[in-house]
């Protein structure tokens, strides 16, 4: 028995070490989790025109995300879903150069596929109703809460929920009656919800931002990655997934 | 006889064992803000967060005994098939992951499940109330309690139930005096770990039945927000947590 281990710790050991045939390197992009299906096609087109290059990604919240960059995360490229995040990200000296905006987000309000609750926007139709919105502290929450305030309207929320793709999720599945959300996230649900656009939500924009990240070993790849995103092609991704062009 | 001491050489992966359950709790106590530690804590949020939890977790600790404590009885008389499917089912909830365990109510129990809308029709809708938090804390801490009652059960002796039984005691006679005392320390462990369970939960109640202030938005949840903006505050709710659990 103690024989076989040792024999498979040295094989994995001789593995490991053997010259690899072809060297991959590897591309490691942190994005927030809203850009993961436009992000995943670019990463798609980019491997198609660098050769011997992986794109690996992480999405998540951009304030964990930055959490991780500040604890050594091994990361190429970060793009933060808001300002305030990247900006935490460049003080904290974690990013070179100056991140580029390469897209906007607005809200929009959606509803159960057939509004079963008769909603009309945030008005009084949503008076008894269950409307989910984001929490204060995350970009969509804080962003949901300007335009509450550029409207003049007080929202009655019966969740706060911390990420926009769990609001999302209880309209889609009816345990909500309305939800706000991002255009994008209206976008990806496709049929399940129908959408009613919010007066005045051009003038609340939440920036994408993207930038290299200054421990990268990989930096000229990374800041031909950020080209691609701000790019031609790069841009008709972003709109066709709903995103606003800055 | 004396018995045996256990061999030296137990100590080494011993004391990995509590390095690596003890240094990541000692980092976290490292980190916080002892100064601002009052004024974080005593922040509106933080304190119905808190008393939110406790009053969730002692009715779902309640839940879990009366419905558990049954079930462990049973389960632990009953043989054959049937007895090892309901244990398979009383310990489900304990490898499912809580955000699927939250999903499972939520198309069980749910605004467009049809139990759901029983209870509608009944005046109790559970969306995104306090008792969807108790439902959900039930569900995934419930296991803890009949898992650790039904094996203490199980290697009982049974001599003395015999005994009682010859002396003319009725089967709850049995169950009161002898049965039930005989297992409390098994009851009380398993107690004990639902109510941990049920305050560490977060998956389940996030999925199932939201977040909002004083409403449902219980202490883990409550950090995983706070997180978002305030890694500090986080932190030290994070401390209580410990605390509270440690202290049962």
């Amino acid at each position: 028995m103690i024989r076989t281990v040792i024999a498979l710790t040295a094989l994995a050991v001789l593995s490991g070490c053997a010259p690899a045939t072809t060297p991959r390197i590897e591309l490691v992009v942190y994005a927030a989790s809203s850009l993961s299906d436009s992000y995943a096609s670019l990463g798609a087109s980019f491997e198609a025109t660098h050769s011997g290059v992986t794109v690996k990604f992480s999405f998540d919240g951009s304030s964990t995300l930055v959490d991780q960059l500040k604890q050594g995360a091994p990361a190429d490229v970060f793009a933060s879903a808001d300002r305030p995040n990247m900006d935490k990200a460049t003080s904290a000296k974690l990013m070179s150069g100056t991140p580029v905006v390469f897209a906007t987000n607005t809200l929009t309000l959606i509803v159960p596929k057939g509004n079963p609750a008769a909603i009309t926007g945030l008005d009084s139709s949503l008076n008894g109703k269950k409307l989910v919105v984001c929490g204060g502290g995350v970009p969509c929450g804080a962003a949901t809460t300007r335009l509450a305030t550029l409207l003049g309207v007080t929202l009655k929320p019966v969740s706060q929920e911390t990420k926009v793709s769990d609001v999302r999720a209880k309209v889609e599945s009816g345990q909500a009656d309305a939800g706000v959300v991002y255009v994008t996230d209206a976008r990806a649900s496709g049929s399940k919800v129908d959408t009613i656009a919010i007066p005045k939500a051009d003038q609340v924009k939440n920036e994408y931002l993207v930038g290299v990240v200054a421990t990268s070993k990989n930096s000229a790849l990374a800041s031909q990655f950020a080209a691609l995103v701000t790019g031609p092609e790069g841009q008709r991704v972003l709109s066709s997934a709903g995103f606003t062009l800055p | 006889m004396i018995r045996p001491a256990l061999p030296r050489w137990l100590a080494v992966p011993t004391g990995f064992a509590v390095a690596f359950l003890a240094v990541p709790l000692i980092a976290m106590l490292g980190r916080v803000d002892w100064l601002r530690l009052p004024t974080l804590l005593s922040s509106p949020a933080a304190l119905d967060a808190l008393s939110l939890s406790l009053r969730t977790c002692l009715a779902s600790t309640a839940l879990c005994l009366v419905l558990g404590l049954p079930l462990a009885l049973v389960l632990s008389r009953a043989r054959g098939r049937w007895a090892t499917a309901g244990r398979i089912l009383a310990s489900l909830p304990m490898v499912l992951p809580p955000v699927v365990a939250g999903l499972a109510l939520l198309v069980a129990l749910g605004r467009r499940a049809w139990l759901g809308r029983q209870l509608s029709a009944l005046g109790m809708d559970l969306a995104f109330t306090t008792a969807a938090v108790i439902v959900a804390q039930t569900f995934v801490a419930m296991p803890y309690l009949v898992v650790s009652v039904e094996g203490a059960l199980r290697s009982a002796q049974e001599q003395y139930e015999i005994v009682a039984a010859t002396l003319g005691a009725s089967p709850t006679t049995v169950l009161r005096r002898v049965i039930l005392p005989l297992a409390a320390p098994a009851i009380a462990s398993g107690t004990a770990l639902a109510f941990a369970r049920a305050l560490g939960e977060f998956g389940a109640t996030l999925t199932f039945a939201g977040s909002l202030q004083g409403t449902t938005r219980t202490l883990p949840l409550e950090i995983y927000l706070a997180r978002e903006s305030d890694t500090d505050s986080a932190i030290a709710l994070s401390v209580v947590r410990e605390v509270q659990r440690s202290a049962e």
